[in-house]
């Protein structure tokens, strides 16, 4: 065993920890580099507004961009009203009990199923059992069954980033404590509560498994009509084109993975931009 | 009628036994100050009075608390309409970061209390106005109260509880955030306000209790040791323990 000198090893290990830092920078670098570099040339203004064509091979992708979106906003529209009122609830009313601690234990187990498994739930549950077949609304109950863990814990934590001294005032006011979460707890949580979400939006535009048997078609000749109705989506479609057509042009497929990945990106991009804005506003 | 009396109080935090059978009876349009070293209840005993205690997980109580005759710990008693008769001013001040109109008017709006716009204008201005604050902010109301002084904004939170019209009010050491002058200022809205509400103030300050307060009860270890007038507590006490803390012996 070689002894460094204590200045020496010290350098050294600032070194090490530097390295792993700078680490988890290359990948994203790297991949949003390729993918811009192969995919640019595919996009254009007819690429996200027209119908595929030739088998996938030309045209452009607004089905599956369209697909993706109302899939994601259904799931969102589900999830955040029950997950939010799930963290209320755990917040500000659950004693720590046998019941508190089995759901969250739920939540926590929840999380950590793979998303496949959501999938073939999904299918189990809301295409064949519930009959509501390949659609976007059995999609958008799986998205938001996977996504509920994720929308309960920040919006727990935004809660119970509310200062206890704002609870503590409301009440001795004697304004009741559904009044208090209303008026006082609520709209201080908000801008966290929305963060949250936004990011869980981020997140479940590209699962491809979930949506894979429960709302995703290899082709629809055309955009949704309503709910019941079978989608393309981005993150399916892009698998379809990199895996089961002969002869796909590269550029089609890098650009649609542009595409996801802007779609994502700038979402994420909008959490941050508003965590931003709303930590400045807040004071406390 | 808003005479505070406590008798035979007991409270636990679940095992800890906090309030040991405190007797005590509070006078009304007076100051009363509880003194003691930390940890010895004052303050579990000042948020018994308006039961702000229950929101803590694990808290029990015992014996009786009646304001105008009427048991608060009793069954049917409606504690939200309790703590409006009741106020309370916490150690640091804690204005809602919203206008410092909506925070007087915030009690008013919820509860229902008023839904006039003219009347909930006339409240808050009476209110300002009883706080000294009116003048120094009646140019700028639809600021955030986080842009006022520290001062201010305690000033703005005796105010949010004066607008929902409480008959007793209860400060959890207002001052221990303010420097000396805004102490003094303080303390004289404190004289100023007793003349309209019960005060009752939890300080650690003891020459504060001998400035503003007419009645004072030391305590500690969860005990009532004494309590009297504030004169005879600070120059003539009967019990060896509040000579001993209110000479400086210890505490």
């Amino acid at each position: 065993m070689i002894k460094l000198s204590p200045k020496l090893s010290q350098k050294f290990s600032y070194l090490l920890l530097c390295m792993a830092a700078i680490l988890t920078i290359v990948p994203v670098v790297v991949i949003i580099f390729i993918i811009i570099k192969n995919g640019t040339s595919a996009i254009s203004w007819e690429f996200l507004t027209s119908m595929p064509k030739d088998g996938m091979r030309g045209g452009g992708i607004l089905p599956a961009i369209v697909g993706t979106l109302s899939i994601v906003l259904c799931a969102v529209l589900i999830t955040l009203p029950i997950g939010v009122c799930a963290a209320i609830y755990l917040n500000e009313y659950a004693k720590d009990n046998l019941l508190t601690r089995i759901v969250k234990l739920a939540i926590v187990n929840l999380a950590g199923v793979p998303s496949v498994v959501y999938g073939l739930f999904g299918l189990g549950v809301f295409v064949m059992f519930l009959k509501l077949g390949v659609s976007i609304i059995a999609g958008a109950l799986t998205l938001s069954i996977m996504e509920l863990p994720v929308i309960i814990t920040t919006a727990q934590g935004a809660l119970s980033s509310v200062p206890y001294s704002f609870r503590e005032a409301s009440l001795s006011l004697g304004v009741s404590r559904w009044q208090t979460i209303r008026h006082v707890v609520f709209p201080n949580a908000l801008p966290g509560i929305l963060t949250g979400a936004i990011l869980s939006i981020a997140r479940i535009s590209g699962e491809t498994a979930p949506i894979l048997f429960t709302a995703a078609a290899f082709y629809v000749p055309h955009l949704p009509h309503s709910p019941l109705d079978q989608v393309m989506a981005l993150p399916y479609h892009l698998f379809i084109i990199s895996t089961q057509i002969p002869n796909m042009p590269k550029n089609i497929i890098y650009g649609t993975a542009l595409v996801l990945l802007m779609m994502v990106l700038t979402m994420s991009c909008i959490a941050i931009v508003a965590r931003i804005y709303f930590r400045k506003r807040r004071k406390w | 009628m808003s005479t505070i009396g406590i008798k035979n109080f007991n409270l636990y935090y679940s095992e800890f036994h906090a309030l040991k059978n405190i007797n005590i009876t509070i006078e009304e349009k007076r100051i009363t100050s509880m003194i003691g070293p930390s940890g010895c209840g004052k303050s579990t005993l000042l948020r018994s009075i308006n039961r702000i205690n229950d929101t803590i997980e694990g808290v029990c109580t015992n014996g009786e608390i009646n304001i105008s005759n009427q048991n608060i710990y009793a069954n049917n008693v409606d504690v939200d309409f309790l703590r409006r008769n009741v106020g309370m001013v916490f150690q640091r001040p804690n204005p809602f970061p919203i206008s410092i109109y909506e925070n007087v008017a915030f009690g008013l709006k919820v509860n229902r209390i008023a839904s006039d716009r003219n009347v909930i204008a006339k409240t808050v201005e009476k209110s300002l106005r009883a706080v000294l604050l009116w003048d120094d902010i009646k140019d700028k109301l639809h600021k955030s109260a986080l842009t006022l002084t520290l001062e201010q904004q305690q000033r703005l939170c005796i105010a949010r509880v004066i607008a929902v019209a409480p008959r007793i009010i209860l400060l959890d050491e207002p001052c221990s955030s303010l420097d000396p002058v805004a102490t003094q200022r303080i303390e004289e809205l404190m004289i100023k306000l007793k003349d309209n509400y019960t005060i009752v103030i939890v300080t650690h300050n003891m020459q504060q209790a001998a400035r503003v307060s007419h009645d004072a009860a030391f305590m500690l270890l969860g005990e009532l040791v004494e309590f009297d007038k504030t004169e005879k507590i600070f120059t003539n006490p009967t019990k060896k323990e509040t000579e001993d803390y209110v000479t400086g012996r210890f505490g």
